[in-house]
């Protein structure tokens, strides 16, 4: 019952503050309201009894990515214009929500597998063997590495002259 | 865990690496790229000696049969070329060749690895290596264009990446495994129509996967970046980026979603339709060459398709034979662009007017390219052609194949009329147009592949019989 309240306020302060993300002017505050999407987010994690996600979420999109896209606005300028609103508004609104018309008709008319009772051990030791042991995610690991690789180099060519 | 089976990948990631490196202690900056072909080639070889091999590594997440191997030779035979032909246009970037030389390497190791992986989050990273790599190569030059094309392949490919995510999380949610033959298990067993949501997630993995052959309608983002992007980047995405997002969806369709298939060949029928007939009309008033091969590698997108929607063994060797084919068209086509438009500093079509008589060789290459692209015998194209419609034939998609030959009809007047200029128009300067020896060995193999396998198409059709079998016995 505790866990179904804590799920609602998570989830209506999180679509809020993502819809207050698009719909702010002021390119700050809508990255505050980002920053305040993360955590919400983070919170639904910690229902779901992920606790690892939950502490992961927390430690890069709030920490990390919050500060980088807060450091990245305060280093231009006219943030407080935002994006000047185009032409394509209308048809962009039309399309959203058809889109999410079909996925809630969707994924309200599937059965999904759901687990009886609500796991109480703690996650991480089995996210750590599902990602480094020899049958588990090791190969996405390490094409991950050649992607930080690849982004680092790009990174490098766009910011230095030329 | 067999680590044999990764050396293609592994060695080419090596190069990319000692290329970065010894871009640190050399001074004659040429050396680099050539050192980049030799580490193409030694990944060819250690591929070529997997060949016969049927086996899976990394607890199934790997794949390597001749349905990898045929893909993996096939993009390092467009990376070796394009690493050729970028030797002398690379002086526009001087000071981030090495840089340039170690992406396009990055680029095909995740190309290579999109063929062979079968786990839906490796398939994932293995895009993402791809289009991180493709987006800076896009906007290497930093003019207002190139910039332009990198920023808006970056920020459609990010979209097209979170709707591919979103139908890989319905996916797995559904089935509860990310292994591709686990899901088909997972599907011949449960039923695809009783669940809506799988069925949505299937359509966002053809959205995402769309988006990266470029098919209508998640086609906006090819002129605008064909356009900017550096030639030499413009041929490799309109070849090899297209070659990895078919292979991916071969492997996926064919292998994860099979037993579902009567509910998605009918999507990419209709897709196909579209695409090729949308990309040819648009193609019929672009006055920049390099716009009007991205609408046309928008409608050949379309003929390939056909293939998807057929769904035989017969029909996706077809799509591995059309995909090599027009690699090597498309390739010849750009290296030509290249060295022409090195020389005269434009794209457009105007400007190529009596090209015959300042750069024949230039000249007749490109035409011979065009008419491949046209789909006339004795070219690569029309043998490709003949087989993807008869594979369609075959399969009962009469309609579709008659669209098809109603839209070559129509793409050649537009691929003909460049022809027509170059020959019969007048030329604007006297001046001759000459070029690196790179770009000539470059053409040289590629005009002589389109006319082998105009004649003798054979050998490299059984090869991708041989690769299709793999899915489909």
């Amino acid at each position: 019952m505790g866990m179904d309240i804590a799920f609602w306020i998570l989830a209506v302060v999180s679509v809020a503050s993502a819809l207050a993300v698009v719909l702010t002017r002021d390119l700050f505050r809508a990255a505050l309201f980002l920053v305040l999407c993360f955590f919400t987010v983070a919170g639904i994690y910690a229902t779901l009894s992920a606790d690892f996600l939950a502490g992961a979420q927390v430690l890069i999109y709030v920490g990390a990515i919050g500060v980088f896209i807060i450091f990245a606005i305060m280093l231009t300028r006219d943030s407080r214009q935002g994006s000047p609103s185009g032409r394509l508004r209308l048809p962009a609104l039309f399309i959203g929500f058809l889109f999410l018309a079909t996925m809630i008709f969707a994924l309200v008319n599937t059965d999904w597998n759901v687990v009886a009772e609500v796991p109480t051990e703690s996650t991480t030791s089995a996210i750590a063997h599902a990602i480094f042991s020899e049958d588990g995610f090791v190969l996405a690991f390490e094409i991950a590495a050649a992607l930080m690789l690849a982004a680092i180099i790009g990174a490098i060519v766009l910011v230095r002259d030329k | 865990m067999d680590l044999y089976l990764l050396s293609p990948e592994i060695s080419l990631l090596a190069t990319a690496l000692a290329v970065i490196l010894l871009d640190l202690f050399v001074k004659e900056k040429w050396i680099l790229g050539w050192v980049s072909v030799t580490g193409v080639i030694v990944s060819a070889i250690f591929a070529l000696s997997l060949w016969g091999r049927v086996e899976t590594s990394f607890g199934g997440a790997l794949a390597v049969d001749q349905f990898s191997i045929f893909f993996s030779l096939l993009f390092l035979g467009i990376a070796a070329l394009i690493l050729i032909s970028s030797t002398e246009y690379s002086r526009k970037f001087a000071a981030f060749r090495a840089e340039y030389y170690a992406l396009v390497l990055l680029a095909t190791t995740g190309m290579m690895l999109l063929a062979s992986t079968r786990e839906l989050i490796s398939i994932f990273v293995a895009l993402e290596l791809t289009g991180i790599s493709l987006y800076v190569l896009a906007g290497f030059l930093k003019d207002a264009k190139s910039s332009e094309a990198g920023l808006k392949y970056l920020l459609l490919g990010a979209v097209a990446s979170a709707v591919l995510l979103y139908g890989m999380a319905l996916v797995y949610g559904l089935t509860g495994t990310t292994y591709l033959d686990e899901i088909a298990a997972a599907i011949s067993s449960q039923g695809i129509l009783g669940s809506p949501a799988l069925l949505m997630g299937i359509v966002l993995l053809v959205a995402g996967f769309g988006f990266k052959i470029a098919a209508v309608p998640f086609q906006m983002w090819v002129p605008d970046v064909y356009e900017g992007a550096p030639t030499p980047v413009t041929a490799y995405l309109s070849v090899a980026s297209k070659a990895a997002g078919f292979a991916v969806i071969l492997r996926i369709f064919y292998e994860a979603l099979g037993p579902a298939s009567l509910d998605w060949g009918m999507i990419f029928a209709v897709l196909a339709a579209i695409t090729m007939t949308i990309g040819n009309i648009v193609a019929l008033t672009q006055k920049n060459i390099k716009r009007m091969l991205a609408y046309s590698s928008i409608a050949q997108a379309g003929y390939i398709m056909i293939g998807l929607a057929a769904f035989t063994a017969e029909a996706s060797s077809a799509i591995m034979f059309f995909l090599a084919c027009y690699a090597l068209t498309n390739l010849g086509a750009f290296i030509a662009i290249i060295a022409i438009s090195n020389k005269i500093n434009s794209d457009e079509i105007a400007d190529y007017s009596g090209m015959v008589r300042r750069a024949p060789l230039f000249a007749l290459a490109l035409a011979l390219c065009l008419i491949s692209l046209t789909g006339i015998p004795p070219t690569a194209g029309f043998m490709a052609k003949i087989y993807i419609f008869s594979a369609g034939v075959n399969a009962d998609l009469l309609w579709l194949v008659i669209i098809a030959v109603i839209n070559s009809v129509i793409s050649a007047y537009y691929y003909l009329r460049v022809v027509r200029v170059m020959f019969l128009g007048e030329p604007l300067s006297e001046e001759r147009v000459h070029a690196s020896s790179g770009l000539r060995i470059a053409l040289a193999i590629t005009c002589l592949g389109v006319l082998l396998l105009g004649i003798y198409p054979w050998i490299l059709m059984k090869y991708s019989e041989i690769a299709a079998i793999t899915f489909l016995p």
